[in-house]
C-alpha cells in the first residue's frame, strides 16, 4: 500500500561519525609501533621508550574514541569495510559497538601498564628486549582487531593470529616450563579455533542456501541465521561454543590457563588473563547469542551449569594453591564462571554485569598479578606463598597494594568488581534463581581464598625462605623486620606509577561506574533482545 | 510511615557527615609516614566535626514537624541499568540521625581514648585511618537510602573490622580471627544480597522509599523469605546464633576497636537492619517470630558462655553477644519492640563501650594481660577506671534507675507481653539471662577489682613485675563521659517515651500490650530478684573464696561446655572447615591428575602412537618405491574393478 | 601391425624398469631403470596417439622427454655429489632421512 512499510534494514551505519578514522588508527598504530620497535635491536632502553610512547598514543586514541562514540547512536560505529575475497563474501570490515569499545579501551589502558611493569623484566638468556616489546605491540593490534572485527571470517583469522605473538611471548620469554605451557596454550586455542572455523563455514553455507548469496558479514548473518531451524543452530552453536569455552575458559577446558599464567612473564600474564581470555565471553555474547538465539536458549542450562561449576570449582581449587600465579588463574576461572552466568541468564542487568565484569576482572586480577610479580622480584623470583610471610612488616605499601587488589578480587563493595558481580547476580536472579543462589556461594569462597592467601603472605612474623634469607637468616637481628627492610625495598617510583592508574580506576569504577555502564547498556539491550525476541516463534 | 520528602537546606549538606571521616582516612592512608606526626589529631578532628555536624542535623530535624522528618538526599546515580537505578543517596530520618549521633559521639570518644591507648604503637596513624574508614562506612550503612548503599556500608564496616581485628598481624591468632570474622560476615552478607535480589525481582527497585511503599504487594512467602535472608545478614554482622563465634575471637583487636566496633556500633547493625526494614517485618509474623527465637537463643547462649571465661575481653564479648540478643528479641516483637531495641542499643552503646574502655585501661595498666585470674585488687590502684567501670557494671545488670534498668527491663516486659506460650518462653528466657548477666558481670568485677592482688606474685610474659597505674586523662575522660551516659541515658530517653516518639516517623508508633503473661510490676520484681540472686551467688562463689591463678581442671560438664563456646566452634570445624579442607585437597588433586591428566594423557597417546608409526620411514628408497608400486597397483585395480564390474 | 605388440613391449619395458628400481642398489642403475619406465610410457603414449589419430599423445611424450632430460641433469648431479662425499653409489647407504 505504501512504500514505507518495507522495514528499514538493520544494516549498521557505515560511516564513521568523524572525518578521522579512529578505529583504523587504533588498529594500525601498534603495528607500526611494533615494526619501529623491532629496529632497536641493540638499544633496549630506546626500544622500551618508543614502545611506551606508541602505547600511550594508542591510549589517547582510545580515549578519543570513547568521547566520539555516541551512546544513543547506531549499533556499530566507526565502521570501515573493504573487500577481501569477494567470491566468498569475505570482507575486511571493522566496527565497534559499546561492548567492543570498552574492551578496546581496556586493552589500550592495560598495554602501557603492562609495558611499564615489564620495564625491568629479566628476560631469558639471548632474548632481546626489542623483540618482547614489539611482540606485545603486535598482540595489542591483533586484540583490538579481534574485538572490532565485524566479519566472522576476519574474526576467525584474527582469533588465530592472536595466538602467534602470545605463543612466542610465553614460549620465548616465560619461566622454566615455558615450552610446555606455550604449546599447550596454542594447541588448546587452535583446536577450538578450528571447530569455530567449521561452524563459520557451516553458517556461510546456510546463508548461501537461504539467500543465494554467501557472506561472512556479521550483521547480515545475525539477521538470517537467527531464523534457522533449531537443529541447524545447535550444530553451528557447538563450534563457536568450544572455541569460546576453551578461551574463556569454562570448567573442563581450563587446564591450559594455570600453566600459561604461571609460565608467562607477569605482564604477558596480565594480557593473557585480562584480555585474551575475554574474547571467550565476548564471543559468547557477540556470536553465540546473536547468531544462534534459539540454540542459546536451548543450551543455556548447560552453559549455566558449566559456569556455576566454574565459580565453585575455581574458588575451591584456588584456595588449595600455593603458587600465587596459578592461584590467580583459578580465581579467574571462578570469575569467568560469574561472567558466564550473567551472559546466559539473558537479562539486561546480568549481561551488563558480565560486560563490566570483563573490564573489572582485568583491572582486579591484572593488578593482583602485577603485585605478585613485584613480590617475586623481591623474593628471588619465587611465587610460592610459603616462601613469604609477614610482608606487611617489610614492605607495607606493597602489601597494601596486594590487599587492595585482593579486595577488588573478592568484589568488596566500593571496588569496581562489586558493581559487576552485583549486577550479574542480581540480573541472573530474575530468570535463574537456582543457579544464582549456587553462584553466591562463590562470594563467600572468594573472601576465603583471597584472605587466606593474604594472611599467608602478608601477616604473621617474617618467615619464608625468600624473606628470611634476605634478612640475613633467622636471628640475624633482634627485629628481623629491620634487617629485611634494609635489603627489601618497598615500591619504587616506577612501580608506583604502574599501579597508581589501576588503583584509581578500581576505586573510581567502584563508586562511579555510570559512564562505563551507559556505554555498554544500549549494545547489551540489542543482544538481549536478539536472544529473547523470538520467544514466541 | 508517612511520606518521604527531598532534603533541602541544612539537610542537603548531610553528605559532609560521610565526607569528613572518609577524607581523614584517605589523607592518612595516602599520606603515609608523612602524616605520622599529626595523623591521630586529624583522625579525631574529623570525627568530632562529624559529630558536630550530626548534632546540627539532629537539631534541624527536631525543629521540623513530625511528618517532614523523613528526608531523602540524592547525591548521584550509582548503578543505573534500565529498571535498576541504584541511587547513591542518604535517608535522613530520626532513626538514621540517632545512629549518626551514637556513631560519631561514641566514635569520637573512642578516637580520643585511642590517642592514649595506642601511643606506643609505631603505626598509630594507620590505626586512626582504619578507625576513620570504619566510621565513614558505618555512617553510610545507617544513612544510605537503599539496600545497596546499606550493603556498601555493611561490607565497608566488615573491611574495617577485618583490618582492625588483625591489627597485631604478627600474631597468627589475630590474623586468623580477622579472616574468620570477615568470612562469617560474608555468609551473612550473602543473605542480605539475596534479599536484595528478591526485592528487585519482585518490586524492580532497591530504594527504601519504593520498597517500603510497595512491600504490602508482596506475597506472604516472598516476605518471609526476604525477612529470613535479612535476618541471616543481621546474624552475621551482629554475632547472632548460628554465626556468633567470630565475635569473641574478634577481641584479638586493640581494645578501643572492641569498644567501638565490636560492642557499641558495628555489631548492632543487624538490629538496625531489622528496625530499618520494619515495613517488611511488620507484614510477616513468621519472619518476626524467627527473629525473636534467634534473639532468645543468642541471649541465653551468650550469657551462659560469658560465665565460664577468664579472659576479661571475651567475657565482655559474650556479654555483647547476649545483649544484642536482647535487642534482636525486641525488634522481633515488631511494633511493640522496635523502639525498645533501639533504646537498648543506645544505652548498651554507652555502658558496653565504657566497660570495654575500662577493660582497656586495665590491660594498659597490666601490660596487655587479659586473664582475670591474674588481676585482683585493682580498685585502689586505678580508682577512676574502677568507678566508671562499676557504673557501667551497674547499668548492664539493670540496677534500678540506671540505663540498663530502663532498656532491658522494657524488653523483658515486652517479651512477656506477647502473651500465651511465647510470652512465657521468651520472657522467662530473657529474665533468666538477666540473672546470668548479673552473675558473670559480678564475677568479672570481683576478679578484677576486688580481692587479693594476685598480680603481685606474678611476672609478665617477658619476665617483669606488674606495675598497675591509672590511665592518663586522655583515656579517663572518655570513660567518665561514657559512664555518665550509662547512668543517665536510659532514664533520659525512656521517661515519657521520648526516644520512641522521636523515632515514630521511622519505626511507627510504639505500641504497648494491654494484657501480657505477667503484669509489668511483677516483671520488674522478677527481673530485679533474678539479678540480685545472680549478684549474691557470684559474691558467694567467687568473692568469698580465693581465686586460683591457674584455671581449675577438670570441671563439671556445664563449665566444660561453656568454656568450649557450647561447641559452636567445634560444630563449625566438623561441619564446614574439615570437609572444606578435604574437598579442596581432593579437587586440587583431581584437577592435576584428573582433568589435566586426561589432557596430558591424550597428548601422550598421540606422541606414543606417532613414535611407533614413524618407524615405517626406514630411509631405504627401495622400500618407498615398493610401497608406491603397491599403492599404484591398488589404485589401478580399484579403477578396473569399478570400470568392469558394473 | 597391431598396436598390441607395441603395448606389450612397453609393458615389458616398464616391468623391467620397476624390477630394476626395486632390486638394484647402484644409484646409476636405479636411475637408468627409471628412464626405462619413462620411455616405456612414452611408447604407450605414441602408440595410442597413432591408434586414436590424435596428436595430443605425441605432445605428451615430448613433455615427458623434456622432464626426463631435466631430471637427468638434477638427478645425476645429486648422485655425483653423494658419491663424492660418501664414496659410494649404493642407494642403501644414504638412508639418513628416516624417522
Amino acid at each position: 500500500m505504501t512504500v514505507l512499510h518495507t522495514a528499514v534494514a538493520t544494516t549498521p551505519a557505515t560511516t564513521s561519525s568523524t572525518g578521522f578514522p579512529v578505529l583504523l588508527a587504533l588498529l594500525l598504530l601498534p603495528l607500526v609501533g611494533a615494526v619501529v620497535v623491532s629496529t632497536f635491536r641493540n638499544e633496549p632502553r630506546a626500544a622500551k621508550l618508543v614502545a611506551l610512547a606508541f602505547s600511550v598514543i594508542e591510549l589517547g586514541l582510545a580515549v578519543v574514541a570513547l568521547f566520539v562514540y555516541r551512546t544513543g547512536g547506531a549499533r556499530l560505529q566507526f565502521s570501515a569495510s573493504a573487500d577481501w575475497v569477494p567470491s566468498f563474501g569475505v570482507h575486511i570490515s571493522f566496527g565497534m559497538d559499546g561492548i567492543a569499545l570498552v574492551m578496546v579501551a581496556m586493552i589500550a589502558f592495560l598495554v602501557p601498564v603492562v609495558l611499564g611493569a615489564s620495564w625491568a623484566e629479566k628476560l631469558p638468556e639471548g632474548r632481546s628486549v626489542a623483540g618482547f616489546f614489539a611482540l606485545v605491540l603486535t598482540l595489542e593490534a591483533l586484540m583490538v582487531g579481534v574485538f572490532a572485527a565485524t566479519d566472522v571470517f576476519l574474526f576467525y583469522v584474527l582469533f588465530e593470529l592472536m595466538l602467534i605473538p602470545m605463543y612466542f611471548l610465553i614460549g620465548n620469554y616465560g619461566g622454566v616450563n615455558r615450552r610446555y605451557a606455550a604449546v599447550k596454550f596454542f594447541l588448546y586455542s587452535f583446536l577450538g579455533g578450528l571447530l569455530m572455523l567449521a561452524s563459520a563455514i557451516g553458517t556461510w553455507s546456510y546463508v548461501q542456501s537461504v539467500t543465494g548469496n554467501g557472506t561472512f558479514d556479521w550483521a547480515t548473518l545475525t539477521s538470517v541465521v537467527s531464523h534457522a531451524p533449531l537443529s541447524t543452530q545447535l550444530w553451528l552453536f557447538m563450534g563457536f561454543f568450544f572455541a569460546f569455552a576453551i578461551k574463556a575458559p569454562l570448567v573442563p577446558f581450563h587446564t591450559w590457563l594455570p600453566d600459561a599464567t604461571a609460565e608467562a612473564p607477569v605482564g604477558v600474564g596480565v594480557l593473557l588473563v585480562g584480555v585474551l581470555d575475554k574474547v571467550g565471553i565476548y564471543g559468547f555474547l557477540r556470536y553465540n547469542l546473536e547468531l544462534y538465539p534459539a540454540a542459546s536458549r536451548t543450551l543455556a542450562p548447560l552453559l549455566l551449569v558449566l559456569s556455576v561449576a566454574g565459580v565453585l570449582y575455581g574458588a575451591i581449587v584456588a584456595a588449595g594453591q600455593s603458587d600465587m600465579k596459578r592461584f590467580i588463574a583459578y580465581v579467574s576461572l571462578a570469575h569467568f564462571g560469574f561472567m558466564g552466568i550473567g551472559v546466559f541468564a539473558f537479562t539486561q542487568q546480568g549481561t551488563v554485569g558480565s560486560v563490566s565484569y570483563m573490564v573489572n576482572h582485568s583491572l582486579a586480577t591484572g593488578m593482583l598479578l602485577l603485585v605478585v610479580g613485584m613480590i617475586a622480584v623481591r623474593g628471588g623470583g619465587s611465587v610460592r606463598a610459603e616462601d613469604y610471610g609477614g610482608l606487611m612488616k617489610v614492605t607495607p605499601i606493597l602489601a597494601g597494594m596486594f590487599f587492595l587488589a585482593g579486595l577488588s578480587t573478592l568484589s568488596l563493595p566500593g571496588t569496581n568488581s562489586f558493581v559487576s558481580e552485583f549486577l550479574v547476580l542480581l540480573g541472573s536472579y530474575q530468570t535463574q534463581p537456582v543457579y544464582t543462589i549456587l553462584g553466591t556461594i562463590g562470594m563467600i569462597l572468594a573472601a576465603l581464598y583471597v584472605l587466606w592467601l593474604y594472611q599467608r603472605v602478608a601477616h604473621g612474623p617474617i618467615r619464608g625462605n625468600a624473606l628470611v634469607g634476605l634478612a640475613g637468616g633467622p636471628g640475624a637481628a633482634a627485629d628481623p623486620s629491620v634487617g629485611a627492610r634494609k635489603v627489601v625495598r618497598d615500591l619504587s617510583g616506577g612501580e608506583r606509577w604502574v599501579l597508581a592508574p589501576l588503583v584509581v580506576l578500581i576505586l573510581l569504577l567502584g563508586f562511579y561506574p555510570k559512564p562505563l555502564l551507559d556505554v555498554v547498556n544500549p549494545s547489551v539491550t540489542a543482544t538481549v533482545q536478539q536472544v529473547s525476541v523470538q520467544e514466541g516463534n | 510511615m508517612g511520606n518521604v520528602i527531598a532534603a533541602s537546606g541544612v539537610a542537603s549538606t548531610a553528605w559532609l557527615l560521610l565526607a569528613l571521616p572518609a577524607f581523614g582516612a584517605l589523607v592518612l592512608l595516602v599520606g603515609g609516614r608523612r602524616t605520622d606526626g599529626w595523623g591521630h589529631l586529624l583522625g579525631c578532628a574529623t570525627i568530632v566535626l562529624a559529630f558536630a555536624w550530626g548534632l546540627v542535623q539532629f537539631l534541624h530535624a527536631t525543629g521540623l514537624p513530625a511528618a517532614q522528618r523523613v528526608r531523602n538526599l540524592h547525591l548521584f546515580t550509582w548503578i543505573p541499568v534500565n529498571a535498576l537505578q541504584v541511587d547513591f543517596g542518604l535517608r535522613l530520618d530520626p532513626l538514621s540521625l540517632t545512629f549518626v549521633l551514637l556513631i560519631t559521639g561514641v566514635g569520637g570518644l573512642i578516637h580520643i581514648y585511642s590517642i592514649g591507648y595506642m601511643s606506643h604503637d609505631r603505626d598509630r596513624r594507620r590505626f586512626f585511618a582504619y578507625l576513620n574508614l570504619f566510621v565513614a562506612s558505618m555512617l553510610l550503612l545507617v544513612l544510605g537510602n537503599g539496600f545497596v548503599t546499606l550493603y556498601l556500608g555493611w561490607e565497608g564496616v566488615g573491611l574495617a573490622s577485618y583490618l582492625l581485628i588483625g591489627w597485631y598481624s604478627d600474631r597468627p591468632s589475630a590474623a586468623t580471627a580477622a579472616k574468620k570474622a570477615f568470612i562469617m560476615n560474608r555468609v551473612g552478607d550473602v543473605g542480605l544480597a539475596l534479599a536484595i535480589f528478591i526485592l528487585f525481582a519482585k518490586l524492580h527497585t532497591t530504594q527504601y522509599t519504593q520498597v517500603f511503599a510497595q512491600a504490602h504487594t508482596l506475597s506472604g512467602g516472598t516476605l518471609t523469605a526476604v525477612a529470613l535472608l535479612l535476618l541471616l545478614g543481621a546474624c552475621g554482622k551482629s554475632g547472632q546464633f548460628p554465626l556468633q563465634s567470630w565475635l569473641p575471637d574478634a577481641m584479638e583487636g586493640p581494645t578501643p576497636v572492641s569498644a567501638l566496633i565490636h560492642a557499641a556500633t558495628m555489631v548492632t547493625a543487624g538490629v538496625y537492619l531489622v528496625a530499618r526494614a520494619n515495613p517488611i517485618y511488620d507484614l510477616t509474623s513468621s519472619g518476626r517470630l524467627l527473629v525473636v527465637v534467634i534473639g532468645a537463643i543468642t541471649l541465653l547462649l551468650g550469657a551462659i558462655i560469658g560465665c565460664a571465661y577468664d579472659d576479661i575481653k571475651k567475657v565482655l564479648a559474650y556479654s555483647t553477644v547476649s545483649q544484642i540478643g536482647y535487642m534482636m528479641l525486641a525488634v522481633g516483637l515488631g511494633p511493640f519492640g522496635y523502639a525498645l531495641g533501639i533504646l537498648h542499643l543506645l544505652s548498651h552503646g554507652f555502658f558496653k563501650a565504657g566497660l570495654f574502655l575500662g577493660a582497656g585501661s586495665v590491660m594498659h595498666a597490666m601490660d596487655d594481660e587479659t586473664d582475670m585470674r591474674r588481676f585482683g585488687g585493682l580498685f585502689g590502684r586505678m580508682p577512676i577506671t574502677a568507678v566508671t567501670f562499676g557504673l557501667g557494671y551497674l547499668a548492664i545488670i539493670g540496677f534500678p534507675f540506671l540505663s540498663g534498668f530502663y532498656s532491658k527491663d522494657a524488653i523483658i516486659d515486652a517479651a512477656f507481653a506477647e502473651g500465651g506460650w511465647r510470652g512465657w518462653v521468651f520472657g522467662l528466657t530473657a529474665a533468666i539471662a538477666a540473672g546470668l548477666t548479673a552473675f558473670y558481670m559480678t564475677r568479672l568485677v570481683i576478679m578484677t577489682f576486688f580481692g587479693p592482688a594476685r598480680w603481685r606474685d606474678l611476672k609478665t610474659a617477658d619476665g617483669r613485675d606488674y606495675h598497675p597505674h591509672e590511665a592518663p586523662a586522655v583515656m579517663t575522660v572518655p570513660m567518665i563521659i561514657l559512664a555518665i551516659g550509662s547512668v543517665g541515658a536510659g532514664a533520659y530517653l525512656s521517661i515519657g517515651d521520648r526516644l520512641a516518639n522521636w523515632l515514630a516517623p521511622s519505626l511507627g508508633v510504639l505500641r504497648k500490650a494491654e494484657h501480657g503473661s505477667l503484669a509489668t510490676t511483677w516483671v520488674t520484681v522478677l527481673t530485679l530478684a533474678l539479678a540480685a540472686i545472680g549478684v549474691i551467688v557470684a559474691i558467694l562463689v567467687i568473692g568469698r573464696r580465693a581465686v586460683p591463678v591457674r584455671r581449675p581442671e577438670p570441671v563439671a560438664w556445664p563449665v566444660r561446655a561453656a568454656r568450649a563456646d557450647l561447641y559452636g566452634n567445634a560444630l563449625n570445624e566438623t561441619l564446614v572447615a574439615r570437609p572444606g579442607q578435604w574437598l579442596t585437597g581432593a579437587l586440587v588433586f583431581s584437577d592435576r591428575r584428573g582433568v589435566d591428566g586426561l589432557v596430558n594423557g591424550i597428548a601422550k597417546a598421540f606422541g606414543g602412537s606417532s613414535g611407533r608409526l614413524r618407524r615405517l620411514q626406514t630411509g631405504f628408497v627401495r622400500s618407498y618405491a615398493l610401497s608406491m608400486l603397491g599403492g599404484s597397483i591398488l589404485l589401478i585395480a580399484a579403477l578396473l574393478l569399478v570400470r568392469f564390474s558394473g | 601391425m597391431s598396436p598390441s605388440f607395441y603395448l606389450i613391449l612397453a609393458a615389458l619395458l616398464f616391468a623391467i624398469g620397476v624390477i630394476g628400481v626395486l632390486v638394484r642398489r647402484n644409484a646409476i642403475v636405479v636411475f637408468m631403470c627409471i628412464e626405462l619406465m619413462l620411455n616405456s610410457v612414452n611408447l604407450t603414449l605414441v602408440t595410442f596417439a597413432r591408434v586414436n589419430g590424435s596428436l595430443s599423445g605425441q605432445v605428451m611424450a615430448f613433455f615427458v622427454m623434456v622432464v626426463a632430460a631435466a631430471e637427468v641433469v638434477v638427478g645425476l648431479a645429486i648422485i655425483m655429489s653423494i658419491f663424492r662425499t660418501r664414496r659410494s653409489a649404493s642407494v642403501d647407504d644414504s638412508n639418513l632421512l628416516k624417522y
